[in-house]
């Protein structure tokens, strides 16, 4: 089981002041933690696109590149590429140009994304949500399978035997699929033979597993290998040396958030009992200690089959060196448990070293 | 009345559909794809669950659930959903629906749609819970847990039927008045998305005791 991180570069806030701090330092805080994250030995690392104040983390491929720089084995991904908005050409130039330089270790994931700032950013109509999407999507994959491309669609110029650049040495990029649950999006990713991830933020999180069956089920119908077929799992995750504290503390900053986005979208923030229920048992919210951490991680396994989970920790501006502390402890205490529960990921090998070993 | 169509298959649809399953109902799922492309999907998510085209679903159900986006209800056949009881679980937000005029600024969405599904006796409920509520959130009657759930509707017939149905799936219904009262648990009211004993919504929907003095 591969675990890791997600951040959408929140800013943090001043304790004392009530400050907010600079969008500049959240995205070297961020780095800090990218470069932590390696040290203690997690294996992914993404980040989600915004275009907020609060979480200004616009710039994916610019940090991850920094990250590669400083980091050795850790994958570097996104969590997700907003692509309705963007050049699939562009991404993939970015993308392949960060796995150039960080030895074969990006990784692209795609989604509609829940947040609709980059719409307004970058011109777009929210009335082509769907359409934008689908086609971009397919560019993008094809664009992946092949160095140049012929292709014409209704959002960006026809490509005329365009080569596009750089290439990525293992062949082809990963590109993940993200999705929240909606299952015609589980059959998608099954036939098109791509791994998928799913975002689990709240309610019951085996709910899933009936969604990753069919995942799985449709890349078989489709006659697809059982080594494209992967799951991942997204989700709220904060780990402390004591339980109770641990929850108390992401508390006030998951529901600042939720806060936040209630205001936005017209719903009720949910009360601290709710949060209680779900931060336990078979919940989405993974907050805890190490080892309640590591047995929840290993029974949501049991259901869903995933290979890798990977939680957004900093939210609603909490302070540095908590994110920091969560992640040490997400890598040097929950990560040996997980390891000696379900066997330590065999490394894959997928760059030049490999082959020549 | 045991049978359900249930108008889209997303996360609203295919949760509603296990869950009005397990309740004893039977269940029709359609989209805008032909059948055949959602036996498969709902096989393996919602077993149970029959894949038709929405022509047959509505003919063949007493309930009919609206669990489409907001943008696509012009898709819908009014034609076909003359006289049938319809349950509107759609919400309008702009942000993923796109701007649409006639919903902007409007009192309530389901108005709206009533308007264009002329002639259906249409009710709205199950709006305000969120998707992975439907099943997570159900509890039998009489349990202490039970969440309140709004229902609201011109036709005095419909109102108990969907009332019902609600209750059968593990909610305690709350019947806050005509169409026009579901604004009172749209999207930005203190309702939506919120867990609420039958009391605390009745309260918030102004049909507490006192109120009706
Ligand atoms: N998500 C929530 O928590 C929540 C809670 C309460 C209410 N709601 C409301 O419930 C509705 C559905 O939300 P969702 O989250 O389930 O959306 P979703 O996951 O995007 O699913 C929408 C479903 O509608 C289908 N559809 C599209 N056009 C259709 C048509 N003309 N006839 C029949 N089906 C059609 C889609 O399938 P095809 O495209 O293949 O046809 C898809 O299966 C929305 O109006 C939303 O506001 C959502």
């Amino acid at each position: 089981m591969e675990l890791g991180i997600y951040s959408f570069g929140d800013v943090q806030r001043d304790t004392a002041t009530g400050e907010l701090g600079s969008t500049a330092q959240a995205t070297r805080n961020l780095l800090e933690a990218i470069q932590l994250a390696d040290q203690v030995g997690l294996d992914y690392f993404g980040i989600g696109e915004h275009h907020t104040r609060e979480m200004p983390a616009s710039a994916a491929t610019v940090i991850l590149g920094a990250a590669a720089a400083s980091t050795s084995t850790i994958k570097l991904g996104s969590a997700v590429t907003v692509l309705s908005t963007d050049d699939p050409v562009r991404v993939y130039q970015q993308f392949a140009t960060l796995d150039a330089v960080s030895n074969g270790r990006a990784e692209i994931t795609a989604g509609r994304g829940s947040s609709t700032e980059s719409f307004p950013l970058f011109g777009q109509s929210l009335n082509d949500y769907d359409e934008l999407y689908a086609e971009k999507l397919d560019l993008l994959l094809q664009i992946n399978e092949n160095e140049t491309v012929t292709w014409s669609g209704k959002f960006r110029p026809a490509l005329n035997d365009a080569l596009v650049v750089p290439r990525p040495e293992r062949g082809t990029l990963p590109i993940w699929l993200a999705t929240g649950g909606n299952p015609h999006s589980s059959v998608r990713a099954g036939l098109l033979g791509l791994p998928i991830s799913y975002a689990i933020i709240g309610g019951q999180a085996h709910r899933f597993s009936p969604l990753a069956d069919l995942y799985r089920r449709a890349a078989e119908q489709a006659g697809h290998g059982p080594d494209k077929i992967k799951v991942s799992v997204a989700s709220p995750g904060f780990v402390g040396e004591d339980a109770r504290q641990a929850k108390d503390f992401f508390w006030t900053h998951w529901h600042a958030v939720m806060e936040q986005i209630g205001r936005i979208r017209g719903f009720a923030p949910p009360p601290r009992f709710h949060y209680d229920t779900e931060a336990s048992g078979a919940g989405a919210l993974f907050v805890g200690h190490p080892e309640e951490i590591a047995e929840r991680i290993v029974t949501l396994h049991k259901s869903i089959g995933h290979q890798r989970q990977f939680f957004q920790t900093d939210v609603g501006q909490m302070p540095h060196r908590d994110f920091l502390r969560s992640i040490e402890l997400l890598g040097t205490r929950v990560k040996p448990l997980v390891d000696a529960e379900l066997g330590r990921r065999q490394p894959v090998p997928e760059n030049d070293e490999a082959a020549h070993a | 009345m045991h049978k359900i169509a249930i108008l889209g298959a997303g996360r609203v649809g295919t949760a509603l559909a296990r869950r009005a399953l397990s309740a004893g109902f039977e269940v029709r799922v359609a989209t805008s794809r032909p059948a055949a492309d959602n036996a498969f999907m709902l096989q393996i998510v919602a077993p149970g669950a029959i894949a038709a085209s929405a022509e047959e679903a509505i003919a063949e159900s007493d309930i009919v659930v609206l669990a489409l986006p907001l943008s696509k209800y012009r898709n819908l056949k009014p034609e076909l959903l003359q006289g049938k009881i319809v349950v509107d679980a759609m919400n309008y937000w702009a942000p993923t629906d796109g701007t649409l005029a006639e919903f902007d600024g409007a009192a309530s969405s389901s108005e709206v749609v009533q308007r264009f599904l002329k002639g259906a006796r249409l009710v709205r409920s199950f709006n305000h819970l969120g998707y992975h509520e439907i099943e997570d959130a159900a509890r039998p009657q009489g349990h202490a847990e039970r969440r309140a759930m709004a229902v609201a509707g011109d036709d005095p017939q419909a109102n108990p039927v969907v009332a019902a149905f609600v209750d059968r799936l593990g909610f305690d219904p709350v019947l806050s008045g005509g169409l026009a009262s579901s604004r009172l648990f749209a999207g930005g009211t203190p309702v939506f998305g919120a867990a609420m004993t039958r009391s605390e919504m009745e309260d918030h929907l102004g049909l507490s005791s006192e109120n009706l003095a």
